[in-house]
């Protein structure tokens, strides 16, 4: 408990270390780097112990069996809520009461339900609980009986832990921050502190003597600070938070070598392409924030929308708006265009941020909120929705782009986008803790992946052309090799590797394969471009291997393995990318292989919740003759981009291209990207900096200026009319006191007569008689 | 210590500066460093004054008048002479007592042409006591009085000490200002004439804005309350300034001396958003009601069409310029939905936006003086050149972009958040669309500051600058001046409760007021 109660000492001590590096780093015998490594180690061991305390802190849950009435089961759900304090969650205190409350009000938020209805608690839960569990909606309904079907009949509900501080009070919203702790968050606790020290280690032998290196050091600090405050976070408004400051640690970082202009663009397109995702992420906290009752906590938010105290349409309003800000953050089509550019900054960047950590943020995201879009896009029971939309055309569009990239990080980086697009498609079609696994498992190999490259350029004197500098490292790098292939095999999903189990969840939870049963929707075509995607994956990872590892050496000089500081960190990773699959061995495969029960899902029991906040969700199980497609189909891939290379098979597709139009045309649409990057920066941004701006400008300096010193002109022509004919005749020669005075004044107009000061001082001469007269008529 | 800062808090920390300005006329001009001295001291005196009335102030009760004073005046128009301080007024009193003694310091080594350094600190006193006179006076009279006092040392700073197109700068600023304010005291003497007490029905003749607030408009008609509601709109619109009455505003910054420049970014242009919340809105409410829609689409107007000029800028100053049009745009936007959450946001974004868009003008200023230029295609590679500068740079860019963690976050996204749900009686559909609008100005605010950063911090230094000697690093003045900004940017940024925490009583009653 004390381990998840102080758990925001762990982002504290990384925003220290930052702090420290940025004020001292200097100065240190290792030039800060050993201060990053002191601080994410101590975070990693914190994140060990919380792990330990979590599973026994699970054991002791309390369970809910099926088939009990209502209001029981409601009554043990609430308690498993005890450790949300009130001040962090008002509807976690009194769930039944607010969800009642805001459907009186027919949802429409802006109660206060702390008062009069608080007293009740357990009397409440039980008098009203027949009506909240009919106001669950009938999605949430189907799969309650659903769920009632499945084995065991009896779940052990999740008791998360939060505690925030009060970041601003008012009467109208109290606005909190602080940490919630619960199986989602601790796997992120331990994902993130680990590959960063990995990433740590790594980086003080492949930046060794950079320009800036300590500065490096810091912005790592900084980032793991930021990523850390974000997946505790307590809050949405805290969400929004991490979620920018992580941008801008992976701003500074793309642009670490910002003297060379491409890194600064990609460094602006990355923070600008997320800028247009944040547009629907502020807008979409926003609605949720006033259809929970001015509360921007996550546990308001999360348990009205799956109590059904939030309106259907609002929860799909949201929804869409914060997929715009998945798109951009997790590099899904149609904003996935800055990630791949993000690959000029240095390696273990892309590694840590770009791959493993900051990229899923948009996935850890949804995972957190997922009640809003579970029943904002309804999901259960559904075959199609933009969710799972958005992710498979990311999964199977961004494979294809990875085809034809010479540079080894540019493949990678396509097959980030595709994977998170597993992940996204995941979500979007109900398995939850398939897409938990894999983004689990995926930071694993793919940080090793992106470690490999970057290992073999710190050979190949920086250079990532696989194609043209690369080739026959095989001999000469045995340890990059040997590791690179695990984790191509772990992400091609290759029996046992991590990479089979977690991809075999998605596909199975898809609930599409004939035979397949307990899953929330049927999804055929997510299960369709998904398998494409699979084969396109194994096929591209093996191209990697044919032009990095065999063949020819065709770089310049003699590369050389890397040394320890970074091969272990390769060693360690590859080994969690092969065995990561155990932490969530299938049910199903013990009547089929003899697995002890104890080892079992364990994943799933540890990181799902189950509770008042999150959906109740089944979970497809394991088909033996899925598993054997999707290897097949992985192999098969495999196999083909074997003959072709390796043994120089379908000799007519060798250079197709070049003779084939219908090839070169398709070749020019991958190459260019389908054009994204042309739309965006040409079209878009060409248009909005060249015509629009300039348009703006044109019309601030010739028209509204113009009106401006067309009445200055105007008045002093006024004034000079008045003077020549009325002060001069009239007055002039009526009063001559008066006279005097005007012709004094209209004397020191005459005078000045250079530039614009003419039309102006009549201006205000013109003024300050309007001014008087109004003076004179409203006073006298 | 308590009873002498009730009857006389408010009127030494007004005129205090004067007496610095006294004491700096019986000093010859030729003893620079005296004037210099006298000044700073003046300013921190000043705000000395201010620290105790702070520490002093009852935060429970922010929300009504603290420390007020309350004399007979001009008699004859029965104008008193009445000021009080509450959390509306805290903040902004507060950053103007900040921003001055920096000024101060920071023109320890940067005296623009033509140099007398005894005219130029002196208008600055005057122009302090002015603003810290506008942001206290509770008698229409009384704050008009201030209000104009502001704009002469002002058009002096810019038209003598400017640029090279200062004159008409100036004068267009001048002129400008003054229109405004030409209508916004008729509108004065029309609410002086035609608001009755609510209980007895008659007329109550006085322009103490309590007095009037507690009347909220009442013996006005609707159609009436809309006019003289624009009369001030015109006036307190122009300063801020509101699309379209902004073009002084890019002149007048890109031509004054950084001083006022800094001046003018982050005390001046809050005079307008600080009169519709003191005396528009309360006065008004009727008024208010029927304008908002105008204001909140004019605000949006500003932030999209501000940014967009910015994107199409070539000189670094004036960039820094639009950009104001388009943050105020966001504090406008907050102030037209007469919520609690928008006058929060506005005052908060009024106090953000001093403290970030004063230190871009500061940074504008000191690279001016190193490159004699601003012209952004001659510059690049601060960062090189004088790192640390640079540093700071890139920090106030990511403050200004709105980026959470840093203060520029508090004023914009509470804003966007406000427009969501707008008082109750305004179309929450054209709210919507503005918000949505908003939320594009910040993808164009990040645009162009990323823009901007990109192309004079990245990359190598220009060949006509890659080793002049004259571009150092940050000077010491420079940051005994900037340190104070830096800090409050990151201390908001993290703790914005120090301000929402002081204006949210005061805020709420104006909600009140015109949200029935």
């Amino acid at each position: 408990m004390w381990f998840f109660t102080h758990v925001w000492i762990v982002p504290a001590m990384m925003a220290l270390s930052f702090l420290l590096i940025l004020f001292f780093g200097k100065k240190m015998p290792k030039k800060g780097a050993e201060i990053g490594i002191f601080f994410v180690a101590l975070c990693l061991i914190y994140s060990l112990f919380t792990l330990g305390n979590w599973i026994t802190w699970s054991h002791d849950s309390p369970t809910l069996a099926e088939g009990a009435p209502e209001a029981q089961q409601l009554a043990a759900e609430k308690g498993a809520l005890a450790n949300v304090p009130a001040e962090c969650s008002k509807v976690a205190a009194h769930p039944v009461a607010s969800v009642a409350s805001e459907k009186a009000e027919g949802g429409s938020g802006g109660s206060d339900t702390s008062g009069g209805h608080g007293d009740e608690g357990a009397t409440a839960a039980n008098s009203t609980g027949t009506g909240t569990g009919e106001v669950a909606s009938g999605a949430a309904a189907t799969s309650g009986s659903a769920k009632a079907a499945e084995a065991g009949a009896e779940e052990t509900l999740t008791r998360p832990v939060v505690r925030c501080a009060t970041w601003i009070d008012s009467p109208e919203a109290s606005i909190t921050w602080g940490t919630q702790i619960d199986g989602l968050s601790i796997m992120m606790l331990l994902v993130v502190p680990l590959i960063s020290l990995l990433v740590h280690i790594f980086s003080t032998d492949y930046v060794h003597g950079d320009r800036r290196y300590t500065h490096y050091f810091a912005f790592l600090s900084l980032f793991t600070a930021s990523m850390l405050f974000f997946v505790l976070s307590q809050s949405t408004l805290q969400m929004i938070v991490g979620w920018e400051l992580v941008g801008v640690c992976s701003f500074a970082l793309i642009g670490h070598w910002w003297e060379e202009k491409p890194n600064s663009d990609a460094a602006l397109k990355a923070f600008l392409t997320n800028r247009v995702g944040d547009m629907g992420l502020l807008i979409g906290m926003i609605i949720l924030f006033f259809a929970a009752g001015n509360s921007f906590s996550i546990m308001d938010i999360t348990i009205l929308a799956n109590e059904g105290g939030i309106r259907h349409t609002v929860l799909m309003a949201a929804s869409i708006c914060l997929i715009a800000a998945v798109m951009s953050k997790s590099g899904q089509f149609i904003l996935h265009t800055w990630l791949p550019d993000a690959m000029a900054g240095p390696t273990p960047v892309s590694a840590l941020i770009h791959a493993a950590t900051m990229v899923v943020a948009g996935i850890f995201m949804v995972a957190r909120l997922y009640p809003v879009f579970f029943h904002g896009l309804s999901i259960s029971g559904s075959s199609i929705n933009l969710l799972a939309v958005v992710g498979a055309v990311t999964a199977l569009f961004g494979a294809l782009l990875a085809f034809v990239q010479k540079d080894i990080k540019k493949v990678l980086a396509y097959s980030t986008v595709s994977q998170l697009g597993f992940m996204v498609t995941s979500l979007g079609v109900g398995a939850w803790t398939a897409a938990m696994f894999h983004l689990f498992t995926h930071a694993f190999f793919k940080a090793c992946l992106f470690l490999g490259a970057g290992s073999l350029s710190h050979a190949c004197h920086h250079s990532f052309n696989m194609v043209d500098d690369m080739g026959g490292l095989r001999k000469i790098m045995p340890k990059t090799f040997w590791t690179y292939l695990i984790a191509t095999g772990a992400l091609a999903g290759i029996f046992p590797l991590s990479g089979f189990w977690s991809k075999d969840e998605i596909l199975a939870g898809t609930g599409s394969f004939p035979g397949s049963s307990h899953a929330n929707g049927t999804y055929h075509l997510m299960l369709i471009m998904l398998l494409i995607a699979a084969f396109c994956t194994a096929a591209y990872m093996t191209r990697t291997i044919w032009y990095a590892f065999y063949g020819e050496y065709r770089g310049h000089g003699h590369p050389h393995e890397s040394g320890p500081r970074i091969t272990v960190p390769l060693i360690i990773l590859a080994t969690l990318g092969a065995i990561a699959g155990l932490a969530n061995l299938p049910a199903q495969l013990s009547g089929w292989l003899d697995v002890p029960d104890s080892v079992q899902t364990r994943f799933e029991h540890l990181v799902e919740p189950v509770g008042l906040y999150f959906p109740q969700l089944t979970h497809a199980e394991f088909n033996p003759a899925l598993a054997i497609l999707s290897v097949a189909v992985g192999g098969a891939g495999i196999v083909l981009v074997y003959l072709y290379y390796w043994k120089g098979a379908f000799a007519g597709l060798h250079g197709l291209a070049g003779r084939n139009r219908t090839a070169a045309f398709f070749k020019n649409i991958l190459v260019n990207k389908y054009y994204f990057d042309w739309l965006y920066t040409d079209v878009i941004t060409g248009w909005v900096k060249g015509g629009l701006a300039r348009g703006s400008n044109w019309v601030n300096k010739n028209v509204i200026d113009g009106v401006v010193n067309g009445v200055g002109r105007g008045a002093a022509a006024g004034g000079r009319w008045v003077y020549d004919n009325v002060d001069q005749t009239v007055v002039d020669g009526a009063v001559n006191g008066a006279g005097s005075v005007s012709s004094a004044t209209g004397g020191g107009l005459r005078r000045i007569t250079s530039g614009h000061i003419q039309q102006y001082a009549a201006l205000f001469f013109a003024a300050a008689a309007v001014l008087a007269g109004m003076f004179v008529v409203l006073i006298g | 210590m308590k009873q002498f800062l009730n009857d006389w808090g408010l009127i030494l920390v007004t005129f205090l500066p004067m007496v610095g300005v006294l004491a700096m006329l019986c000093v010859p001009r030729e003893s620079e460093e005296t004037h210099k001295l006298l000044a700073v001291i003046t300013s921190l005196a000043t705000a000395f004054v201010g620290i105790l009335l702070m520490l002093n102030f009852n935060y429970d009760r922010a929300g009504i008048l603290q420390f007020r004073v309350d004399h007979s005046w001009i008699d004859a128009i029965n104008s008193r002479f009445i000021m009080g301080l509450d959390g509306l007024s805290l903040p902004l009193l507060a950053l103007t007592l900040l921003i001055m003694p920096l000024v101060f310091i920071y023109s320890w080594n940067h005296i623009p042409e033509p140099g007398n350094v005894k005219a130029f600190f002196v208008l600055m006193l005057v122009l302090e006591m002015g603003m810290i006179g506008t942001f206290l006076a509770e008698d229409l009279i009384l704050f008009f009085v201030f209000f104009e006092i502001v704009l002469l040392p002002m058009y002096f700073l810019i038209g003598v000490w400017g640029g090279p197109e200062r004159k008409y700068a100036s004068i267009k600023f001048f002129i400008y200002t003054l229109l405004g304010s030409a209508l916004m005291l008729v509108a004065f003497v029309a609410v002086y004439f035609l608001v009755k007490n609510p209980v007895t029905g008659e007329a109550i003749q006085t322009f103490s804005i309590p007095e009037l607030k507690a009347a909220g408009g009442e013996g006005i008609t609707r159609a009436a309350q809309v006019v003289i509601f624009g009369g001030m709109f015109m006036g307190f619109g122009i300063k801020v300034p509101m699309f379209p009455f902004h073009t002084w505003l890019p002149d007048a910054h890109t031509q004054a001396p950084t001083q006022g420049s800094v001046i003018l970014a982050a005390v001046l242009l809050k005079l307008g958003t600080y009169g519709f919340m003191r005396i528009a809105i309360p006065i008004l409410p009727d008024g208010a009601r029927q304008w908002a829609p105008v204001i909140g689409v004019l605000a949006v107007i500003g932030i999209i069409y501000g940014a967009l000029c910015c994107l199409a800028q070539t000189d670094m100053k004036r960039l820094i310029a639009f950009s104001s049009v388009s943050h105020m745009g966001f504090t406008m936007l907050a102030i037209s939905t007469l919520t609690t959450f928008g006058f929060n946001a506005a005052v908060f974004g009024m106090v953000a936006h001093g403290l970030i868009t004063g230190m871009l003008f500061f940074i504008a200023g000191s690279m001016k003086d190193r490159y004699h230029t601003l012209e952004i295609k001659r510059l690049g590679g601060l960062l090189v050149s004088a790192p640390k500068l640079g540093w700071i740079f890139g920090l106030c860019t990511m403050a200004s972009l709105g980026l959470p963690g840093l203060a520029g976050f508090w004023g914009e996204f509470p804003a966007i958040l406000s427009a969501y749900a707008p008082a109750e009686g305004l179309n929450i559909t054209l709210f919507r669309g503005l918000m949505i609008a908003a939320a594009l100005g910040t993808v164009l605010a990040a645009g162009y500051l990323l823009w901007l950063y990109q192309r004079t911090a990245f990359g190598t230094p220009t060949e006509e600058f890659a080793d002049d000697p004259h571009i150092h690093d940050v000077t010491t003045p420079e940051w005994i001046s900037w340190t104070p900004l830096l800090v409050l940017i990151v201390l908001l940024g993290f703790v914005p409760a120090i301000i929402f925490n002081v204006t949210e009583p005061a805020v709420n009653i104006i909600a009140k007021t015109v949200g029935g």
